[in-house]
Formats: structure tokens, C-alpha cells, sequence
């Protein structure tokens, strides 16, 4: 008998059509393969930027995703309680007539009372906008409970930050640290990168409690304590100090740390820099002994000293009081050894290798660049070190600080955007901080007006606040208030909880797009429900109002009461734009669209779409035009290629002008959405090579930045290693100025405001008895679940059905407990109940488990029985969005004080074996939530049988 | 290794069918020529419904049971597919035996269909043993004395059934019961033989192996690839408690041999009670083969357990 | 046919790279994707949304704890068909379902013959082939052979689906029949090995094992500093006595 012939070449697709993932936030380019008008099969677009063809474990399953049963259907009108679930269908009329009488109400009366917020928002610069348009100072995104500071941290040290605005390049690194990350936005990116480094044998260094993914190829695992990175770093800085391993050059040239900075206890301008007549930054000029402008280039300024300045006051350069901080006993191996758990012997040797790397194995690249005084170079040469850092150091409260040591390590090795080093992606580096305020001020606010400007952006000192006049927060999440004055992203954590408080005012209506509030990107799940379900003595609702967009059965549908149903990603247009959070590469500024590939089958409606409609109904200046008629009656495409933020400067760079022969600026091109999808669906900008590296000093880059609107001005971007924002700060708390903090805070801000960095231990485990909840607690993102939404994902969830409760072995046996024994998690504010997986690759003090694995029963489309809803958990249950109470009864939120940043991985546990009577079951258990959409998932799933039809 | 009944029932009932078969084969090549109608009627057809039950159920586990004729295809290389094609030759054969034997043709006649039926028949049960003893991946059925437990439990569990006829014929055959006890007991004794062997078997394999890095490194599961039950786990992931196991295994030896014996013992020494005892002989084998079988599978441990968290196989 | 060639033109085959692999699943979502639409469509799912959800991948993904203590570790295993040269999942299949091709090695079960009798399963060591209860047939690893010889993909994309997605670069594709071939060369420095050798399948694909670690198990902490001393001074006055230097803008 013979072989039986095997159909090799079937074709895969009738048709190929390229657009932009969005099983997460990575954003790859992706081939989406049609058959029979079918979702045959989805692979990376090899030409994209972000994942040069390649593609991960969630994108390949975006079909299960597409085509899931949870998708909501139409528009939903809350007829039961909330939260009951209980839903009816309503036509978008209906819908769009509801909402717009919700808000044009608002509107009138008081703005304030519409708050907006957005979870995995990708078009923020639209909703923003909108929101700005409509009035409200509540606009922001997740930014708050993410990462926003780390991001402040970046951009007030050295106008830029990890992610979207800077990666380490790859291409030359020959030593790469790894902080706190499991998987992060740079999902593909940092995998292939990774490759590559193992490909070169460049050595990898985990800093990480748990071992897993990415920590587990590193060539070496430092098993930290949760929340003591920072002593670690500042440890790592003092051994560069200590053994004279600093780039003094590199400081001179793009620090401020030659600048001079005013000792004087007790004067208004204590620990700002001293300036001359016309406010310029001084130095000392050692060739002439004398005082100079620091900008100037043909000084040579003293890093160390003390001087008096022409007053008589003595003024010293930052880098003196920087090297005094780390060379103090608090930051020795030693000292750091006992709080991190890294050995003083490990810590000194890591030092010595990141040393070694960066000054005898530096790397010269033959580039020709004019740097900023305009003198030409021939070369470029890199200190080939690089970090990359997320939430292992941002879900902390300490996490501003920490990440501020981060980057100062790298500065101090010369290691910012040279050869080998960490390099900026425009519209990055942009000035540190940089110019752009916050708007929502009380005054700014009015009735049936717009603000003046957009909501995010960075306080340079406390007149920049959104606070009223006795300090009080003017936004519904005190963003920006003396709780958390560089909340740059906002505190969307607080939002459901200050509403429902009325602190500090009460809303009308809650608009909410693509976040999981009601689930799990809330902390502490249950207090969040029954603010969402709390009633006034007559019944009404704290929150009135709950308008929600999502596209699928979450948890939160089922607590609005108006839904507005989008589409799936493969169904609509969406822009990743340079305005918001952009794909560029350090090679060159990029942005993507995502267009529709399919059309949708069900009564839904892109909320973009939706959204730029409500505007127009509304009559939102920015949406309509002089007549009133809708400004983009095209909906969200016309939006995209027709709005203009600034003369010639709109959502998308690429093939603007009539044209489409510009970038950057220029008129809009009717052809500019074709042009996209010709290309794939993104338009990348190749820099000069002479515009490549030392961004913030390289004039060639300077005025192309400035030339397509980037940043303000070409002044070349100086690193902020001495902040001096901070100190404006603790001068207020000390008496100084026209803003000064409400009582409470004086102490608050004058110790966390330090302009320079400094480790303390997150709040959490010192307000708690850590006797009574000895171990950490985090979570981490599995590389196959994309949080919440990963769940519905028929392939997916085969993957993640339940989590587990990692511990180490040891500390384990020490508890009694064996490997899939059951066990009580509890913290100060609850109990959660889980199965434990014991392992050896874990910080011994430290448990932790896969995020956003537990689901509502009833929720997504799933069984009420389903795995995720009996044996998966969360730690959210335990985590508190307020911190116990201090300083006279007040409360905290549970947020790193200089940012807001939600401090998720603060978390303090017991842990304690589960009698053995008890049912093996997750605890808590919510009420099983009825089905939006009414539809019975499949018994049997075969997708892919009828693309082979010539089987029976 | 995932006990399912219709496997369990398919080689129980077809053992002891082909068993039966064999011995009516066997008796008509040896014994003087006894016509009786009644009697090979009866003895051929429960035969058969033994036989061609058991193969029914096997089919029950198919993925696609109106295929199954291609499995004769290929008994070049497949035990399995040899299975087949030999139990349809025994029962086709044996089918123009037993109408031979019916019609009470000329007995030469009768002898030359009777020896390839008895080969045949033989064969099949044979064919069985060794689809699990040529398993590497199963160390509990690569033992040697696999295959010879299914035929002698085969040849026992027919004699059985034999007697047990003869007896309710009223024609209690001592002959046919000697013949059954000494099989049963020599079965017991090979069975014990075996559960010694592959109790006392080094477990070779281990994980360490498995994953490539070292036979002698510890390994242990840390991330599961999928956090519910898979089919390589379902169907060979199975375990039975070490405890539980022995209890059967007692209860096999008891149920399958030692009644059955003394039954049969009882009934040569008052012929009288013949057809009561031989009765409740073969219900308790039924039972104690039906246990010794589920224990053949439950106990065998497949060596992909490495990748789900045993240390060895 | 369920003879095995004497020999193969060819050894199409896997390397799997353990010391590069993050556990990511990429390899085993994309390669479900591609395959449930692929020669052997579907790769059925059961209870795909309830209680019990299983189905056919032909790819899976584990992670194991490595050793003990200090110099434990954890290593990310991608386990799918090894397309072994001499493999028993072939021989006992009694219909001839179950093959190994002649011209590449690559070893396929035909969907239309297969009575899922699961015979092969239980003789495959590593757990390769997977059962689908919905589709009546058994599944493994097809080497993507509808892909690798496929005209209407693009020359570069003609590798497995888990070849062509995994985001490391920890899988390679080639013949590892040809010593000359990258991933022969590949096996050869990296000291490339077979799984379970002592089963006798003779696997084609190969695992590179990690690479040992640079790390406090392995290198020595450079000596602690002397304390400071009236002859050396303070670690501070020195720092600042080398820092004091003439430095240009
Ligand atoms: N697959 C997938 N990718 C995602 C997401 C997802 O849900 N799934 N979510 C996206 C989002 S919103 C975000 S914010 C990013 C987050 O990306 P990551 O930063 O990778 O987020 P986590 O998985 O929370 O990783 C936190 C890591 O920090 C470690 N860690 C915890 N505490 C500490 C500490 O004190 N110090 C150190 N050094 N490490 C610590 C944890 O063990 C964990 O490995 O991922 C994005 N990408
Ligand atoms: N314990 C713990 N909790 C955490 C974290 C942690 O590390 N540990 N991480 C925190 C962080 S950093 C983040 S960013 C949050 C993330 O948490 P969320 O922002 O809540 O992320 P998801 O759970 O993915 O929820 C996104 C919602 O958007 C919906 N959605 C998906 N696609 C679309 C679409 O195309 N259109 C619309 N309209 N909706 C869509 C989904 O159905 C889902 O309801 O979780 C936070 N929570
Ligand atoms: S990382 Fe994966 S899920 Fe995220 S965008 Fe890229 S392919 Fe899609
Ligand atoms: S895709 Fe690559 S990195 Fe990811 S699990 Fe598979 S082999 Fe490992
Ligand atoms: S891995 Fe298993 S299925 Fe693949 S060839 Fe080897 S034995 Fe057969
Ligand atoms: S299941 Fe199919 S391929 Fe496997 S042995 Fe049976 S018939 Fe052959
Ligand atoms: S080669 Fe193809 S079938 Fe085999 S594991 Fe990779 S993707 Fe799956
Ligand atoms: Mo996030």
C-alpha cells in the first residue's frame, strides 16, 4: 500500500488583509487571513515595526476572540437593580437620545458632575478631548492604577521613560537588567529582544521575587523582597560612587548636576538653584573660579565644592548632595542586604559587571551628529547597559522614587540614548518635566463651556495644582490635589469609591469605557460593588447614573445602567497616535490604525463612532461646526483624517498634506486612511542616522522634534538627577508660597517631596502588624491572558481556567502546608481562599499568583460553574483602595504619594492550610451574574472544520 | 492507564469466547465422536455471543466504529490489525464447524474444520495479549507471562463455561472440571507470578529523562500547560490507589480462582449440586476476570506521566 | 501502511531551544489556530465555555522547577510530535491511519482512514498525539506539512505556524538529516538532545538544554572594601577628591 496523498498546498486565505492587534495593548501588526468570509487564521505582519512578523500566545487566538459568545449584541437599558444584571435591548436611538439627556443636563449645571474614565483606552487623545470639549475636569485613563509613577519618574528625571516612550537598544546591549516585569507592553518586543540577547550571550539580570517567563532564561535571578528595589538600586549607585565608576563627562554634558543648589535652612528658596538676574541656572566655572551660567559650554563646571554665591549664601552642585545621599551608611551592600535579601558580596559584583560593561566594553558607532552647542561629531559611543523596569517597581507605593534611582543609574553610567544604552521613542525626550499643566482648576470649569485646555499634565511646583482655595481637590479622583500632586495620569482607582462618598463632591453621571471596574481592576471588589449598588434614603442611587461601553459580558456591564455595545477589533477603525500613546521606534516615529477587516454581525457600533456622535448631539464645540451640524458626520475615519489638535498637526503623522507627500505636519489628506492600509496599517518615519542617538542633545533630532511639533523648542533636554519641582513642594509644606498644603499634609509632603531619590518601606507593611500578616502578595500577567478578557477566549482559558497560590516550598513545609493543599489568604481587609503550587524559584517571604484569572460566575459568556468562577481567584479581594487610617483618623488612598499610583503589590498576607472539611472551593463566591446577551455558548466547538469541507 | 469498560468487557468476554471455541474444537479433534445436538448448539452459540459480544464493545470505544474493516488491513505490522483478521478466521471457521458438528457430518470431516479452529482461536486471544505486551511505553504490560495470562485465563474462563453447560446439559463432566481447575489454579499462579514481576520492575524512566535534561535531575511540575484534564490525561493519566489495588487484587484472586475451584471441587464430589455450582463458579470468574481486567489497566502506569508529574515510569 | 520507510530522504524536524524559551504559548495558540483549519481541521474543543473545557492541540507547553535551592531552576518544556525515526505509534495503528512519510520522515495520521481506536496514543511516550472526541479521529503534530510545501505562502513563510510565531526565536525548522543544515549545526554546538533516548523512537527533534547560569553559583563576589581610615580617609572624601576634576562641556 501507498502513501495517501496529503493536500500540501491548500490555500490559506482568499484574501489577506493587514491591520493592528488588540488581544493587548502591544499593538503588533497582524495578517488577519479571510475565508469564505470567515477569520481563517491571524499571523504577525513581518514588516511591522513593533513585532516584525512575529506573534504571541494571545494574538494567535484573537479568532476565539473575535468570534467569542460574550460579545454583547445591541444596547442595553438597566430594568432590574444594578447589578442584578437585569437587562433590556434598546435601539441605539434610544441609546444615543438617553445618554445625550443624561449629559447635556450635566452639562448645563455643573460639568464637574460627568465623570469619564477609560480603561485599556487606545484613542485617549479622542476621549480626552471629548471630554475636555464637554467640560468636565474628570477625565483620565488607567494610567493612575498602572504605571503612572514610573512614568512621571522618567519624564521629571529625563524627559522620557520606559515602553511607548523608550526601549533599550537591543541591537548593542551587552548587559540588561530586568526589574519587576513578567511580561509588560512590549509583550513581542521584549520577547524577540530577549532572543537576541541570548542569541549574542549578552548577560540578563532578573530582579524579580518570582522566577517565571522572562526571569527564568536570565543568566542571573536576584530574588528580591516586594517593595525593596529601590535600596537595592541605591546600593548598586553607591558602588559605582564608591569604586569611581561614573560617566563625570556625560554628567557635565547633559546633567544638571553641576548645578548649583541654594543651602539655606529656612529661606523661601532652600534647595532650589541658584540663579542669576535673569534667571538663568548657575554653576561654578572652575577655569575662571567664578560663578557662570551652567548652559554655557566653555566652562568647566565643578561637580563637588561648596560656594558662595554673590548674596553671600553658600550653594553647592547637585551631584555633591546626590553622591552624599548614596554614599550615606543607609545605601552600603551591606545595609541594603538586610532589607532586599541580595547578598552585599552579589550586590558589589553586579555593580562591578555593570561597570565593566559600561566603561571597557563600550561601543563606538560611526555616526556623524551635531550635538547641541553645534559641534560636529564623527562618532558616537555607547555605554552598552540597559534597564528595562514595570510593575514590580510601579505597584508600589515607594515605586516614584525607586524608578527615579533607576534612571539615575543609568545617567550616571552615561547610558542614556548612546550605542548599547536605553533609547528614546518620539515624541520622546521631551524637556524634564515637560510643559504642558494640568487643566481643571475650579475657575477653569463652567457651565456649558469647554476647558481650556486638555486634563493630564504635570505640576512644576504647587501653583499648578487642581485645588481650590483651602487645598481642596476640584477633581472627583483628587488627582492632582495635595494626595497626589503629579498624578499625571489621574487616580481612576479612587473614582468609584470618592463618588459614592461624595468626597470631594458627588457626580451624576459615571461614563466608563473598556475597564473592568466592577471586577478586577478594582481593589477591594466588594467595597467597589456596593458603591457602585449604594443607595440615599429615598432609593436613588449615590451614582445616578452608570454609562458604560464594552464590547463583551464583563463584570461591569452587569453595574451600568446604559451599555453601549462596541465592536470587536477586527470590526472598526481605531488610531494609535503620536498625540497619545504612540508605536514609535527609536529608529522613528510610528503610528497605526486599526480598520475594519470584518463587518460586525450584531447590533453594535465602534464607541469611537458613538462617542464623536454624542458630541455632535450635544453640541460640543470641538463636534460641531459654526452651524451646529455634526463636525464629522463620517464618525471616527473622518475624525482621524480630518481633525486638527493644532494647525497641520492631527491624530495620524503619516501622508498628511493634500497630497500626502508630508509628515508630521500638514494639511489633511483625504487618502490618508488608504494610505495606512496600503502600508500595512502604520506609517513609520525613518530618522536620519545623524538624528538617532543622544536625542536630548543632538540638534539634528532637536529641530526635527520641534519642526513636526514634538516639543516646544530645541533647547537641548538637560537630565533632572537634583528635582527641583520636589523642593517647590516642600518649601510649600514649610510655610513657604501662595499654595501651601492643608495641615494634614505638611508632613507628608515635606517627606515624600525629597527632590532627590530615597527607599522607605512601602506604606502597607508599616501601618499593619506584619507579625500578623508576615508574607507579600503579587500577582503576575500570564503571557496567554490578556487580564479580564483573555477568559472568554475558548483556546485561551483552556491555558488559565483557575490559578493557584505560588509558595515556596520551604516557608510552606514550615506552615504545614503540601503541595494543591487549600489555604486562607487573608489580609487586613479580608480573606480569600486558594489551592497552592509549591515551587523553588520564589522569594521565600512572597506568594503570589497569575492576575485577573478569578471571574464573577455567570460572567463572560462562561458556565456559572466554570473553573474561574470556583477555583480561580483574586488577591483584589484583599487589596484596600484605602490605607488604615493615620494622621487623625484620615485615610490615605493606598497610593504612592508623590504620584497616585495605585499600590497593588503592597500587599501584605497570611497564609493559613484550609481545614480539610471545608469544600475545595475559591472564596468569596458573588451571586452568579444572568447573561447580557442571552446566549448559550456551544456544547462543541469545531471552528475550522468548514475550511476544510472536502473532509465529511 | 484509563480502565474503560468497553475494552474490559470486549477482552473478558471474547477471552472466554475464543476459550469455549478452543475447546469444542479441541474436544471434537480428541474426544470420540458424542453427537449432541442440544449440546453444540448451545456450546457453539454462547461461544459466539461471548466472542462476537466482545468484539462489539470493543467497537463502542471507536472513534468511527463504521470504519472498523479497515483495521484487517494491517496485520503485517499491527497486533491489533492481527486480532482481527485471526478472530474472524476462528469464527469463521468455527462457524462451519459448529454447523458441521450440528449436522453431525462424518467426524474426519468435522476434524479437519476443528484443528485450524482451535489454531485460530488460540491465535486471536494470542493476538490480544500481545497488542499490550509489545507496548514499550507501559511498563506493567511489556512483562513476558502478559500474553500468556490472557490465554490461559481465556482457556480457563472456557473450560468454565464448558462445564458449566455439560453440567446444565445434566451431563456433569468431571473431565471438563479437572480441566478448568487445574487451568484456573495454573492462571492463579501466573497471575501472582506477573503482579510479583511488575511490582518488583525497576522503574526506569524518569522525568528527568523526559525532558531531556538528565536522568538523574529533579524535576518537578511547576506551570501546568493546561489547567483542566486533557485526553493523554483522561486516557493515560489514570491512577489507582497502591491500597485499593491490593484489596482487588485479593478479590481477583478469590472471585477468579478459589471459589470457582471449590465449586468446581464440589461438584465432582456430589454431581448433583453440578449445575448450581458450576453456575455460581462462572459468575464468581466473571466477576473476579472482569476485576483482574480493570486492575490490568488501572495498574499499568504510561510513561507520559513523566510530563504530568511522576517522578519515574 | 504503517510499515516504517527503512529510511527517510529526508528528517524534517524540530529544535527547541530551552534556555531561550519564555513559556509564552505562542507556539502552541498559533499552532491550534493554524491546524484547526489545517490538514487535519478541526481540532475540536469540548465544553469549550463551561465547567470541563478540553480540546485537541497538537502543541503544549509546561513549566517544570529544575533542581533544588540555589542552583535550581525554571525551565519552559514545548512538547509536541518528535517525529521520531522509529516510532511504535506507527506500527501498532491496524489501519494504516498512522504513517511516517518517506520523503521527509514527517509521521501524519490520515483523518479519513483513522477509526480512533487511540492504540497509537497509548504506544507514543511523549503524549504527542491527542484524542478529538467531537471529530471521532486521532490528532498530532503534522510539521505543518501544509504549510512547509505551500505554494500560495510566501517562500519565507513556508515553516511550521509555531515556527514562524514564536516570539524568541527559541524554535527552529529544518533537516536534521543533513549534518550541513543550520539546525544540525545548531544541535552540534549547542549539544542538542533526544528525549527519553532509552525508549529506542529515535526522536528527529532535538532540545538544546539552558545554558549554565552566571550567577552567585557560579562567580565569586569581589573582596569587600577596607573601611574607611584616617590614612585612606572617608569612602565620601575620596569619592569627591577623584570627582574634582577639570571637566568640558
Ligand atoms: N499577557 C499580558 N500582557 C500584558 C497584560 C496582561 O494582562 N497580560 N497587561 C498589560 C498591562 S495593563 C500592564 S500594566 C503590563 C504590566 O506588565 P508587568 O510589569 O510585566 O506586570 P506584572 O505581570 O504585574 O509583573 C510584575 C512583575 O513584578 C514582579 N514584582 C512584584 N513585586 C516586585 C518588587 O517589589 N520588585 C521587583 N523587582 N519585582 C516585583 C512580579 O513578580 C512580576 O513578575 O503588562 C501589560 N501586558
Ligand atoms: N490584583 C491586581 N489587580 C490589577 C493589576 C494587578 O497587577 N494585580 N493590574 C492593574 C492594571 S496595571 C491594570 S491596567 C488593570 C487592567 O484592568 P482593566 O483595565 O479592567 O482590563 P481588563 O480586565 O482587560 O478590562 C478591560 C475591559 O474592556 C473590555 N474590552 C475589551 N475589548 C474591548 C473593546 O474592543 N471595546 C470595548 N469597549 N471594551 C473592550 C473588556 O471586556 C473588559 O471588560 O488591572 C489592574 N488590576
Ligand atoms: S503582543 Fe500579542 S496580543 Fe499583544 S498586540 Fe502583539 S500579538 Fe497582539
Ligand atoms: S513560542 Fe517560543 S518562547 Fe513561546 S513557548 Fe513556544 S517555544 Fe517558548
Ligand atoms: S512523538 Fe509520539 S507520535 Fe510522534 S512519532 Fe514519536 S511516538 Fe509517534
Ligand atoms: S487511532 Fe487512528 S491512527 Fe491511531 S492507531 Fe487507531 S486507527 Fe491508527
Ligand atoms: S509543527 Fe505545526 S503542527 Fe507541529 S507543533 Fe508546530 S505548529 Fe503545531
Ligand atoms: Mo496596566
Amino acid at each position: 500500500m501507498s502513501e495517501p496523498k496529503v493536500a500540501t498546498s491548500v490555500p490559506p486565505a482568499d484574501e489577506i488583509k493587514t491591520t493592528t492587534c488588540y488581544m493587548c495593548a502591544c499593538r503588533c501588526g497582524i495578517q488577519v487571513h479571510l475565508k469564505d468570509g470567515k477569520v481563517r487564521y491571524i499571523d504577525g505582519n513581518r514588516k511591522h515595526p513593533v513585532n516584525r512578523g512575529v506573534i504571541c500566545g494571545k494574538g494567535s487566538a484573537g479568532i476565539m476572540q473575535h468570534y467569542a459568545p460574550s460579545r454583547l449584541k445591541a444596547p442595553l437599558l438597566r430594568t432590574g437593580p444594578r447589578g442584578s444584571g437585569q437587562f433590556k435591548e434598546i435601539t441605539w436611538e434610544e441609546a444615543l437620545t438617553t445618554a445625550t439627556s443624561w449629559l447635556s443636563q450635566v452639562r448645563a449645571s455643573d460639568p464637574r458632575k460627568l465623570a469619564m474614565f477609560t480603561g485599556r483606552d487606545q484613542s485617549q487623545s479622542l476621549t480626552g478631548w471629548w471630554a475636555m470639549q464637554f467640560g468636565t475636569p474628570n477625565f483620565a485613563a488607567h494610567g493612575g492604577f498602572c504605571s503612572v509613577n514610573m512614568a512621571a519618574a522618567g519624564l521629571y528625571t529625563f524627559g522620557g521613560s520606559f515602553w511607548e516612550f523608550g526601549e533599550p537598544d537591543w541591537e548593542h546591549t551587552k548587559y540588561f537588567l530586568l526589574f519587576g516585569v513578567a511580561e509588560d507592553h512590549g509583550s513581542n518586543p521584549i520577547k524577540a529582544a530577549l532572543g537576541k540577547l541570548k542569541q549574542r550571550s549578552a548577560k540578563i539580570v532578573s530582579v524579580n521575587p518570582v522566577r517565571t517567563g522572562y526571569n527564568a532564561i536570565a543568566d542571573e535571578w536576584l530574588g528580591v523582597k516586594p517593595g525593596t528595589d529601590g535600596v537595592l538600586v541605591g546600593a548598586l549607585i553607591h558602588e559605582l560612587f564608591r569604586t569611581n565608576n561614573v560617566d563625570l563627562d556625560y554628567l557635565v554634558r547633559y546633567t544638571n548636576a553641576p548645578w548649583l543648589v541654594i543651602q539655606d535652612k529656612g529661606a523661601k528658596d532652600d534647595g532650589l538653584f541658584a540663579r542669576d538676574a535673569d534667571g538663568k541656572v548657575l554653576a561654578w566655572d572652575k577655569t575662571t573660579d567664578s560663578l557662570a551660567r551652567a548652559d554655557r559650554t566653555d566652562i568647566t563646571p565643578a561637580l563637588v565644592g561648596e560656594f558662595t554665591l554673590p548674596d553671600g549664601r553658600r550653594a553647592v552642585p547637585s551631584f555633591r548632595l546626590l553622591a552624599e545621599r548614596f554614599l550615606s551608611s543607609e545605601y552600603t551592600p551591606e545595609a541594603a542586604e538586610k532589607i532586599c535579601g541580595v547578598p552585599a558580596g552579589t550586590i558589589r559584583r553586579i555593580a562591578e559587571e555593570m561597570a565593566d560593561v559600561a566603561f571597557q566594553q563600550t561601543v563606538t558607532l560611526p555616526i556623524k551628529w551635531t550635538d547641541w552647542a553645534g559641534r560636529e561629531h564623527d562618532s558616537i559611543t555607547g555605554r552598552p547597559v540597559s534597564v528595562h523596569a514595570m510593575r514590580g517597581i510601579s505597584a508600589h507605593s515607594n515605586g516614584f522614587h525607586t524608578c527615579r534611582m533607576l534612571h539615575i543609574m543609568q545617567i550616571l553610567l552615561g547610558t542614556i540614548d548612546v550605542p548599547g544604552g536605553f533609547r528614546y521613542k518620539a515624541p520622546f525626550p521631551r524637556p524634564a518635566p515637560p510643559g504642558a499643566r494640568p487643566v481643571g482648576k475650579p475657575e477653569q470649569v463652567k457651565p456649558n463651556t469647554a476647558l481650556p485646555g486638555m486634563h493630564l499634565g504635570f505640576v512644576h511646583g504647587p501653583e499648578d495644582l487642581l485645588v481650590d482655595a483651602d487645598g481642596k481637590p476640584s477633581r472627583i479622583d483628587k488627582a492632582f490635589s495635595w494626595e497626589a500632586p503629579i498624578a499625571a495620569h489621574g487616580m481612576m482607582q479612587m473614582v468609584i469609591t470618592n463618588a459614592a462618598l461624595a468626597d470631594p463632591y458627588p457626580v451624576d453621571v459615571l461614563f466608563m469605557y473598556m475597564a473592568n471596574m466592577a471586577w478586577n481592576s478594582s481593589m477591594n471588589i466588594g467595597a467597589t460593588l456596593d458603591y457602585l449598588t449604594a443607595t440615599n434614603e429615598d432609593g436613588s442611587y449615590k451614582i445616578p447614573k452608570v454609562i458604560y461601553s464594552d464590547a463583551y459580558a464583563s463584570e461591569t456591564v452587569a453595574y451600568a445602567d446604559l451599555i453601549l455595545p462596541d465592536t470587536t477589533y477586527l470590526e472598526r477603525y481605531d488610531c494609535i497616535s503620536l498625540l497619545d500613546r504612540p508605536i514609535s521606534e527609536p529608529d522613528g516615529p510610528a503610528d497605526a490604525i486599526r480598520h475594519p477587516v470584518v463587518a460586525p454581525d450584531r447590533n453594535v457600533r465602534p464607541f469611537q463612532d458613538v462617542l464623536i456622535e454624542l458630541g455632535a448631539r450635544l453640541g460640543l464645540p470641538g463636534f460641531t461646526k459654526e452651524d451646529g451640524t455634526p463636525r464629522y458626520p463620517g464618525g471616527y475615519p473622518d475624525y482621524i483624517v480630518n481633525h486638527e489638535r493644532s494647525p497641520g498637526v492631527g491624530p495620524l503623522a503619516g501622508w498628511r498634506g493634500a497630497d500626502g507627500s508630508k509628515f508630521g505636519m500638514g494639511e489633511p489628506n483625504p487618502k490618508q486612511l488608504e494610505r495606512y492600509i496600503e502600508n500595512g496599517a502604520f506609517h513609520l518615519h525613518h530618522l536620519e542616522p545623524g538624528q538617532r542617538y543622544m536625542k536630548h542633545a543632538n540638534r539634528g533630532y532637536l529641530e526635527f522634534a520641534k519642526s513636526v511639533g514634538f516639543i516646544p523648542h530645541a533647547d537641548p533636554i538637560v537630565f533632572q538627577l537634583y528635582c527641583e519641582p520636589l523642593q517647590k513642594f516642600r518649601l510649600a509644606a514649610r510655610g513657604h508660597g501662595s499654595v501651601q498644603p492643608p495641615d494634614r499634609y505638611r508632613q507628608r509632603i515635606e517627606r515624600f517631596f525629597d527632590p532627590l531619590p530615597f527607599w522607605y518601606a512601602p506604606f502597607e507593611g508599616g501601618l499593619i502588624d506584619d507579625r500578623a500578616y508576615p508574607m507579600h502578595a503579587v500577582t503576575q500577567r500570564p503571557m496567554a491572558m490578556y487580564h479580564a478578557w483573555g477568559s472568554q477566549n475558548a483556546w485561551l482559558r483552556q491555558i488559565h481556567a483557575a490559578n493557584r497560590l505560588f509558595m515556596h516550598r520551604d516557608r510552606a513545609r514550615e506552615l504545614g502546608i503540601g503541595d494543591d493543599d487549600w489555604v486562607w489568604i487573608s489580609s487586613h481587609i479580608g480573606r480569600v481562599k486558594a489551592q497552592v503550587q509549591l515551587m523553588e524559584g520564589v522569594n521565600p517571604d512572597t506568594v503570589w499568583t497569575w492576575n485577573a484569572i478569578g471571574k464573577r460566575a455567570g460572567a463572560w459568556g462562561l458556565d456559572a460553574d466554570a473553573p474561574e468562577a470556583t477555583r480561580g481567584f483574586l488577591l483584589n479581594h484583599l487589596i484596600a483602595e484605602l490605607l488604615p487610617p493615620r494622621d487623625g483618623g484620615y485615610r490615605y488612598a493606598n497610593a504612592d504619594p508623590v504620584t497616585g499610583q495605585a499600590a497593588w503589590y503592597d500587599l501584605r498576607v497570611r497564609i493559613e492550610k484550609a481545614p480539610a472539611a471545608e469544600v475545595h472551593e475559591t472564596f468569596p463566591r458573588f451571586e452568579p451574574l444572568p447573561s447580557p446577551t442571552g446566549i448559550t455558548p456551544p456544547a462543541v466547538s469545531d471552528f475550522g472544520r468548514a475550511f476544510n469541507k472536502d473532509r465529511a | 492507564m484509563h480502565p474503560a469498560y468497553s475494552v474490559i468487557l470486549f477482552t473478558t468476554s471474547s477471552g472466554a469466547g475464543f476459550g469455549l471455541l478452543a475447546w469444542l474444537a479441541f474436544g471434537i479433534l480428541t474426544s470420540p465422536p458424542a453427537s449432541s445436538f442440544t449440546f453444540y448448539l448451545v456450546a457453539f452459540a454462547l461461544a459466539y455471543t461471548l466472542a462476537i459480544g466482545g468484539l462489539l464493545c470493543s467497537t463502542f470505544h471507536l472513534g468511527h466504529p463504521e470504519r472498523a474493516w479497515r483495521a484487517l488491513s494491517q496485520w503485517r505490522t499491527s497486533w491489533l490489525s492481527r486480532e482481527g483478521v485471526a478472530a474472524i478466521a476462528a469464527l469463521g471457521i468455527g462457524a462451519l464447524l459448529a454447523l458441521a458438528a450440528l449436522a453431525d457430518v462424518p467426524v474426519w470431516l468435522q476434524r479437519i474444520l476443528a484443528a485450524p479452529t482451535l489454531v485460530l482461536a488460540l491465535a486471536t486471544v494470542w493476538c490480544t495479549g500481545m497488542i499490550y505486551e509489545t507496548l514499550p511505553t507501559i511498563r506493567a504490560w511489556s512483562h513476558v507471562l502478559t500474553t500468556e495470562v490472557y490465554l490461559m485465563l481465556a482457556l480457563a474462563s472456557g473450560a468454565l463455561v464448558l462445564t458449566t453447560i455439560l453440567a446444565l446439559l445434566g451431563w456433569p463432566s468431571p473431565g471438563a472440571a479437572w480441566a478448568a481447575i487445574v487451568l484456573l489454579a495454573l492462571s492463579a499462579l501466573m497471575k501472582a507470578i506477573y503482579w510479583n514481576g511488575i511490582d518488583a520492575a525497576p522503574r526506569t524512566f524518569t522525568v528527568g529523562s523526559a525532558v531531556g535534561l538528565g536522568a538523574g535531575t529533579k524535576v518537578r511540575p511547576l506551570l501546568e500547560a493546561h489547567t483542566e484534564a486533557n485526553f493523554v490525561m483522561r486516557e493515560m493519566g489514570y491512577r489507582v490507589a497502591r491500597k485499593h489495588a491490593d484489596k482487588l487484587r485479593l478479590m481477583v484472586m478469590a472471585f477468579a480462582f478459589a471459589v470457582p475451584i471449590l465449586l468446581l471441587v464440589l461438584l465432582i464430589a456430589k454431581p448433583v449440586l453440578g449445575p448450581f455450582a458450576a453456575t455460581l463458579a462462572t459468575i464468581s470468574a466473571g466477576i473476579g476476570l472482569f476485576t483482574e481486567r480493570w486492575l490490568f489497566f488501572a495498574e499499568a502506569q504510561h510513561v507520559v506521566t513523566l510530563y504530568y508529574g511522576a517522578a519515574r515510569a | 501502511m504503517t510499515a516504517l520507510p527503512a529510511s527517510t530522504k529526508r528528517k524534517l524536524g524540530l529544535v527547541i531551544d530551552l534556555d531561550t524559551c519564555v513559556g509564552c504559548q505562542a507556539c502552541a495558540t498559533s499552532c491550534k489556530e493554524w491546524n484547526t483549519g489545517g490538514y487535519s481541521a478541526p481540532l475540536s474543543d469540548i465544553d469549550p465555555y463551561g465547567a470541563d473545557p478540553h480540546g485537541a492541540w497538537l502543541n503544549r507547553v509546561h513549566a517544570y522547577d529544575v533542581g533544588e535551592g540555589a542552583t535550581s531552576r525554571t525551565v519552559h518544556f514545548p512538547r509536541s510530535c518528535l517525529h521520531c525515526e522509529t516510532p511504535a505509534c506507527v506500527t501498532v495503528c491496524p489501519t494504516g491511519a498512522s504513517y511516517k512519510r518517506a520523503e521527509d520522515g514527517i509521521v501524519l495520521v490520515n483523518p479519513d482512514t483513522c477509526i480512533g481506536c487511540k492504540l497509537c496514543s497509548w504506544a507514543c511516550a511523549y503524549g504527542a498525539r491527542e484524542f478529538d472526541a467531537a471529530d471521532g479521529v486521532m490528532k498530532k503534530c503534522t510539521l505543518c506539512v501544509d504549510r512547509i510545501y505551500n505554494e500560495h505562502l510566501p517562500e519565507e513563510d513556508r515553516v511550521p505556524a509555531c515556527v514562524r510565531a514564536c516570539p524568541t526565536s527559541a524554535r527552529h525548522f529544518g533537516d536534521l538529516g543533513d549534518p550541513d543544515s543550520a539546525v544540525s549545526q545548531l544541535v552540534k554546538q549547542r549539544g542538542g538532545v533526544d528525549l527519553l533516548p532509552e525508549m529506542g523512537f529515535k526522536p528527529v527533534n532535538k532540545y538544546l538544554p539552558p545554558r549554565p547560569r552566571r550567577d552567585a553559583t557560579t562567580l565569586a563576589a569581589p573582596a569587600a572594601p577596607e573601611t574607611a581610615s584616617p590614612s585612606n580617609g572617608s569612602v565620601m572624601d575620596r569619592f569627591f577628591t577623584w570627582a574634582d576634576q577639570m571637566l568640558s562641556r
